[in-house]
């Protein structure tokens, strides 16, 4: 593609002198274009744009965004203020998108904001940002200042008869907070539960005022559909989702990172090429395509394109796009207990099967991993995660929570029943062998090949 | 200041109340009132103000936020213990937060965690004789691909390895002197 349209929108300004988040910086690099140009466009016109381009929510569900905001109502009688609220919550294990967004790109976040104002009417954003993202609080601070010394944010802003501004608020912990609802409720104050829908955000939300979540990667997408049109957006996608994706990978590989690659890039590629592949003496077994809360994928998935439908058609789901691997030396059963004790810690306590059921499952994980497991106990845990399936609980955390578990005891299944029956875990005989050689941790892998990373 | 709620106050918390908040504490919560559109909106904030003057959120500081603001002990108390980053017990200058999410566990994170252990003598969950230290691990602290990580003094350390160990720690002792 030109240079006028770029195949890398969302990383195109972050530049190796490590200025990026700097507003002089941004703006050299065509930065608050997308704003500037939002300026001259009706509502009407920021929404259909929005909605052509087939943006989907980058935070894990994938909800076409120009179909959320349509619910929002607009107009002079619409209730008011409208609120916009950035979900850079990010606890999810094995994800780390949205700090490097956050890091090095604030200004093209809140860019995303300005844009979502102007397309809704809103006159109030908020950041809602994960407490222990220290710099990415520093920057975004400096960056919200430099805004307003711009005349970006405030009253009348570039001239025009938007007024926005847009408040930093930092979490104090809890996985839980991601969950849109519980994220509102946490911003009034209070203990993060999900709430009961409808009513929708969209329609009363924040202090029951009409509100829009969104994850920041798609706010960040926003300027530049707006700036380069919804059919160049398209374009961008190699099958049938548009735009690009930050995606990333995490475990034993040689070159562990992050890279902005077409949506629909396949699973081989990001592994093999970006990655580097895995580490020598380490073999692929399994990965979570997106997340901590997604199925696992073997490697007769590698040519699946990471595309929302086509991760979906087999049995797993793209979530955030960054990919956890399993090796052949790390034991599934610790991996999956790892993720149900976090999950299992993290449940906000409001239902049944998610509060009773997922400490059960930790606790016969344990049971199994440690060699007094009985073949019974498989049975058990395949019976907890039916019980916390989509629909039997109140928030999507429990049926996230029990997707690496119901994959992996349908794909390595062999393994849960070899600890049972040779009651210990046949991987640690391995991993005690690693940790006297003083290997556990052996790469530090900086930059690479691969141009694109980030 | 006279306040609704003195009565409702449990009688132990009342005795252990010595304290009243600092003219800044005031100062802080004054500026998050004007800010937020209804009182209760201030909890989280105001709960984050308390503990970065004094350490940790005692009973004796939920008392006293209470007078100030009139909210009651019991929904600042349900906010407070619900989340990870509030701390209801007393912790040591510097909280090392070691990642125990997945990721960093596939890199052998838990031989990381049981070296600071091992170098502080302590288990997780404790904080050192001379409260310099407390230990406590969080899940997945967003840099998966430079994992082990750890995050302590409001810094990110990455790629550890155990022979490192050592010398952080003496230089984050440095930090709580
Ligand atoms: C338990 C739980 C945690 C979540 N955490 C996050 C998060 O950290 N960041 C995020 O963007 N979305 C998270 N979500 C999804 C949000 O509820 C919501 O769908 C999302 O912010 C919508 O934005 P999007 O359409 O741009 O993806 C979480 C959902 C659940 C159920
Ligand atoms: S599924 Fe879990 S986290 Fe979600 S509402 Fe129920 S108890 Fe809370
Ligand atoms: S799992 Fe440790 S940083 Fe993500």
């Amino acid at each position: 593609m030109s240079q006028t349209f770029p195949h890398n929108p969302l990383t195109r300004f972050i530049t190796s002198d490590e200025t990026s988040w700097c507003l002089e910086q941004y703006q050299a690099h065509g930065g608050y274009q997308g704003f500037r140009k939002s300026l001259d466009m009706s509502q009407d016109q920021l929404l259909d744009t929005l909605k052509e381009s087939n943006l989907r929510g980058r935070g894990g569900a994938g909800f076409p965004t120009g179909l959320k905001w349509s619910f929002v109502p607009r107009g002079n009688n619409a209730p008011s203020p409208r609120y916009l609220i950035v979900n850079a919550d990010e606890m999810e294990p094995g994800v780390f998108k949205d700090r490097m967004l956050l890091e090095k790109t604030p200004h093209q976040i809140i860019e995303g904001l300005l844009v979502g104002a102007q397309t809704l009417g809103a006159s109030i954003g908020y950041i809602f940002l994960r407490g222990d993202y220290y710099l990415a609080e520093e920057r975004l601070t400096q960056a919200l200042n430099e805004c307003r010394a711009a005349n970006l944010l405030g009253q009348n802003i570039l001239g025009s008869e938007l007024n926005f501004d847009i408040h930093l608020h930092t979490s104090a912990g809890r996985y839980i907070c991601g969950e849109e609802t519980a994220l509102i409720n946490s911003m009034e104050g209070k203990r993060a539960t999900p709430r009961a829908k409808p009513p929708f955000p969209q329609v009363a939300g924040l202090w029951g005022k009409p509100t829009i979540v969104n994850n920041v990667e798609t706010f960040c997408n926003l300027p530049h559909i707006i700036n380069f049109g919804p059919q160049w957006f398209k374009e961008l996608g190699l099958e049938e989702d548009a735009g690009t994706k930050i995606f990333g990978v995490s475990g034993r590989v040689n070159n562990p990172g992050l890279w902005e690659l077409p949506m629909g890039t396949p699973i081989r590629e990001i592994i093999e090429q970006h990655a580097g592949g895995m580490c020598d003496g380490y073999s692929l077994k399994g990965f979570l395509p997106g997340g901590g809360s997604t199925d696992f994928l073997v490697t007769e998935h590698l040519d699946v394109p990471m595309d929302y439908d086509a991760i979906g058609k087999q049995g797993s789901r793209m979530g955030t796009g960054t990919i956890i691997i399993l090796d052949d030396k790390y034991c599934p059963v610790s991996m999956v207990l790892n993720l149900i004790k976090f999950f299992a810690q993290e449940s906000c306590g409001w239902c049944t099967p998610c509060r009773d059921g997922l400490p059960w499952a930790q606790v016969l994980l344990e049971k199994i991993e440690s060699g007094e497991g009985e073949l019974e106990d498989i049975t058990q845990l395949e019976e907890l995660c039916r019980f916390a399936a989509p629909g039997n609980t109140f928030c999507a955390l429990a049926p996230g929570a029990v997707e690496p578990l119901q994959s992996a005891l349908n794909y390595f299944k062999k393994d849960f029943e070899s600890h049972i029956t040779q009651a210990c875990c046949p991987f640690h005989v391995q991993q005690d062998l690693k940790l006297d050689l003083g290997h556990s941790h052996s790469m530090n892998k900086d930059g690479g090949e691969s141009h694109e990373q980030v | 200041m006279e306040n609704l709620h003195q009565q409702a106050i449990p009688i132990a918390l009342v005795e252990a109340d010595s304290t009243r908040l600092s003219a800044e504490e005031q100062h802080g919560i004054d500026a998050l009132i004007s800010h937020s559109p209804q009182l209760a909106g201030i909890t989280i904030d105001a709960l984050k103000l308390i503990q970065a003057e004094r350490g940790w959120v005692s009973d004796a500081s939920l008392h006293a936020l209470s007078l100030y603001t009139n909210i009651p002990v019991a929904d600042l108390d349900s906010v407070a213990t619900f989340y990870n980053l509030i701390f209801r017990q007393p912790v040591g200058t510097v909280v090392l937060h070691p990642c125990d999410g997945i990721s960093c566990d596939l890199m052998g994170a838990e031989h990381i965690r049981q070296c600071l252990s091992q170098q502080l003598n302590i288990n997780t969950g404790e904080t050192t004789p001379d409260n310099h230290f407390t230990l406590i691990p969080l899940p997945c602290l967003g840099a998966c691909d430079k994992a082990p990580v750890m995050i302590a003094n409001k810094q990110l350390f990455e790629n550890m390895t155990e022979k490192e160990i050592p010398e952080l720690i003496k230089a984050l002792g440095e930090v709580s002197k």
